[in-house]
């Protein structure tokens, strides 16, 4: 029959997908509190029998398994570089296209505080920086001495200066502590290679934090190496953009996906310049990206959102969603504290249906803001000329939806408007008129366990149950995008 | 001045960009061709750079000098505070050239002199008018490093 179960053990919810890879359908879905402080296999086997008995799906007649995990913490990374801008910066997309999460970053010379800052940040891995190949040498290696005499005892990967490599390689080894080495995630000034570092984080990960995070017995499960659930969610973005053999994809796209603690933005698009003559600063971005705001989710960090937004605006905005007469009560300072206790919580009626929607909205829109690029008008003697940086979105084909509020949400495709060109502020390229699809599911992660082993099969899968939304359905307000004339479209 | 003798070593790398919101890229990458050519590690960075981009790519790349070409005579407005930066930076032996129009066509001519003095008084070690070879900037550089 070919039933494929698809785990992802979240920091919330252990959840099941089962699909039938032969008849290329979901047969359903399953989800109970993730129990990885106790052991993660009580969680796992709640969700598993839910799923056997709402969705009959026959446990024992199950071909294969695969899972990704975000529990405990998830894949806790420090990234360690030169300038901000240059060797950090090449870091950080490292971390976060290997679907790890930046709790600490740190450029130039750190100190005893910083050392101390990394030891508290009990981080999964250290990715070392610092240096293009030849250049210099000095900060990473008293960077390394500092992590030598530190009590940290993650793994250290050094992805720096090549020439200075192996010295830093014997100054943390010489100190006990565990080195894997790779080539420079900027070898050149203008060339940012993060895919080798990401390859060996994938490894660390899976030889050694599933151990330390207590999923062991998930491994044993399922029989196969778990990978971070954000990477899963990438390889998904990827399949469905560049598509597998057999199957066309979707052309470029961008996923935007609000959790309860963050929001996590994908895209698969070249960086293309606005124009031709458009002048691109900055480091070179790559097709595949993710970019992560680590503090803003409609759940545990819903009141960061709030804060951010401000009591007025926030209640402004739920007003044109849900009109002031059926208020009653609401309070949305307690509210907001409310959601930021229960992260399971689903809301019970439309007023707080509508306040998510503001929430996600509002996550969104920073998060994709920050994530696309921008451009702005230099006036030279030769006459205009225009400076990009970052990634152009503005042609994207493809806008996809994924997360709780996209499945339970009130007309949740609302939250997709957020993430589009806005004429009021030009420089920021967004996408102006791409498709629009909803993850009703859930089934992301799920797309990209399948798509290293059954990439036809999984498109055909995400294609056939992402669900195609428009904003015009929406009743509330109109949609304008595009109508504003960009003054550098010619 | 000029050559600064005192530097510790020399790491044959250099930084090549044109300053400010000056659009021209073909001189600068006329001089990253010859520099290759001599055997030089160089960070291109393009037209319309801003002078911290100049200063943190020359950190990134252990550079001995940051090579700043500049053609639509506003030169020496763009340069202003570069030396200055760079000292804040640690890069307080680095070379420092600008060349090409860095001021107003006539003012090049007639003037050189008064323009030469500005840009040492500003900090920096040389300054080249449109008028020279990149094959002579090579050298001067090479020169200034006691290379060969």
């Amino acid at each position: 029959m070919g039933v494929y179960l698809l785990i992802d053990v979240g920091s919330t919810y252990t959840k099941v997908l089962a699909v039938d890879l032969a008849e290329e359908v979901i047969l359903g879905r399953a989800q109970s509190p993730t129990t990885v402080e106790t052991d993660v296999t009580i969680g796992l086997n709640r969700a598993l029998e839910e799923l056997a008995e709402t969705c009959r799906v026959d446990l024992d007649k199950v071909e294969g398994k695969y899972a990704s995990s975000s529990a405990a913490g998830g894949l806790k990374m420090a990234a360690i570089g030169l300038v901000p801008e240059l060797t950090l910066e090449a870091a950080r997309r490292a971390c976060l296209g290997a679907g790890g999460k930046v709790v600490c970053a740190y450029g130039f010379e750190i100190d005893h505080e910083v050392v101390r800052e990394i030891e508290e940040a009990r981080c999964d891995i250290i990715l070392l920086c610092g240096g293009t190949d030849g250049g210099d040498k000095k900060v990473i290696t008293h960077n390394a001495r500092m992590l030598a005499h530190s009590n940290v005892q993650c793994p250290i990967l050094v992805a720096g200066n090549r020439v200075a490599a192996d010295t830093v390689r014997e100054i943390l080894e010489s100190h006990g502590k565990k080195v894997y080495k790779t080539s420079n995630v900027l070898p050149s000034i203008d060339v940012v290679e993060v895919e080798p570092a990401q390859a060996l984080i994938r490894e660390i990960f899976i030889a050694h934090i599933t151990h330390a995070k207590g999923l062991d017995k998930v491994v044993e499960f399922v029989g196969a190496p778990i990978i971070p659930t954000p990477q899963a969610t990438l390889r998904a973005a990827q399949l469905l953009a560049d598509g597998a053999e057999g199957e066309p994809g979707l052309g470029s796209l961008l996923v935007v996906e609000v959790g309860g603690a963050t929001t996590n933005i994908h895209s698969v698009a070249e960086q293309s310049p606005v124009t031709p003559q458009t002048i691109i600063r900055g480091l070179p971005e790559g097709r595949v990206k993710r970019t992560v705001e680590g503090d803003m989710g409609i759940r545990y960090n819903a009141p960061t959102i709030y804060e951010f937004v401000g009591r007025e605006a926030f209640l402004a905005r739920l007003r044109v969603l849900h009109p002031p007469a059926e208020e009653g009560d609401f309070n949305p300072d307690r509210h907001i504290s409310h959601l930021s206790k229960s992260v399971g919580y689903v809301p019970s009626s439309e007023l707080e249906l509508n306040a998510d929607i503001v929430l996600a909205e509002s996550a969104v829109s920073i998060a994709v803001e920050r994530h696309a690029g921008t451009v702005r008008q230099e006036f030279s003697v030769v006459g205009e000329i225009l400076v990009q940086r970052g990634k152009n979105l503005l042609e994207v084909e493809n806008l996809i939806g994924t997360g709780g509020i996209f499945r339970y949400g009130l007309r949740p495709e609302r939250v997709l408007r957020s993430a589009l060109f806005s004429p009021e502020k030009p420089w920021s390229l967004k996408p102006k008129n791409p498709r629009l699809f909803v993850d009703r599911n859930y089934m992301l992660y799920a797309i990209g366990l399948l798509a290293e082993h059954f990439p036809a099969q999984a498109l055909r899968i995400a294609k056939r149950y992402l669900t195609p939304v428009s904003l015009e359905d929406s009743t509330d307000g109109e949609v304008q995008v595009g109508a504003g004339r960009l003054n550098y479209e010619t | 001045m000029g050559a600064n003798v005192k530097r510790r070593h020399v790491n044959k790398a250099v930084v090549i960009g044109t300053i400010g919101a000056d659009a021209h890229m073909i001189g600068g990458w006329v001089l990253k061709k010859a520099f290759e050519e001599a055997g030089f590690t160089v960070a291109f960075l393009g037209a319309v750079v801003p002078q911290q981009e100049f200063i943190n790519a020359a950190i990134e790349i252990d550079a001995d000098a940051i090579l700043v070409s500049s053609m639509y005579g506003m030169g020496i407005l763009d340069c202003e505070g570069m030396r200055e930066r760079c000292i804040e930076a640690g890069l307080d032996d680095i070379i420092l050239y600008a060349g090409g129009t860095v001021a107003a066509p006539i003012e090049l001519e007639k003037n050189w002199p008064e323009i030469e003095r500005r840009f040492k008084a500003m900090g920096f070690d040389r300054v080249f008018p449109n008028t020279v070879t990149a094959k002579e900037v090579v050298e001067t550089l090479k020169a200034d490093l006691g290379l060969d």
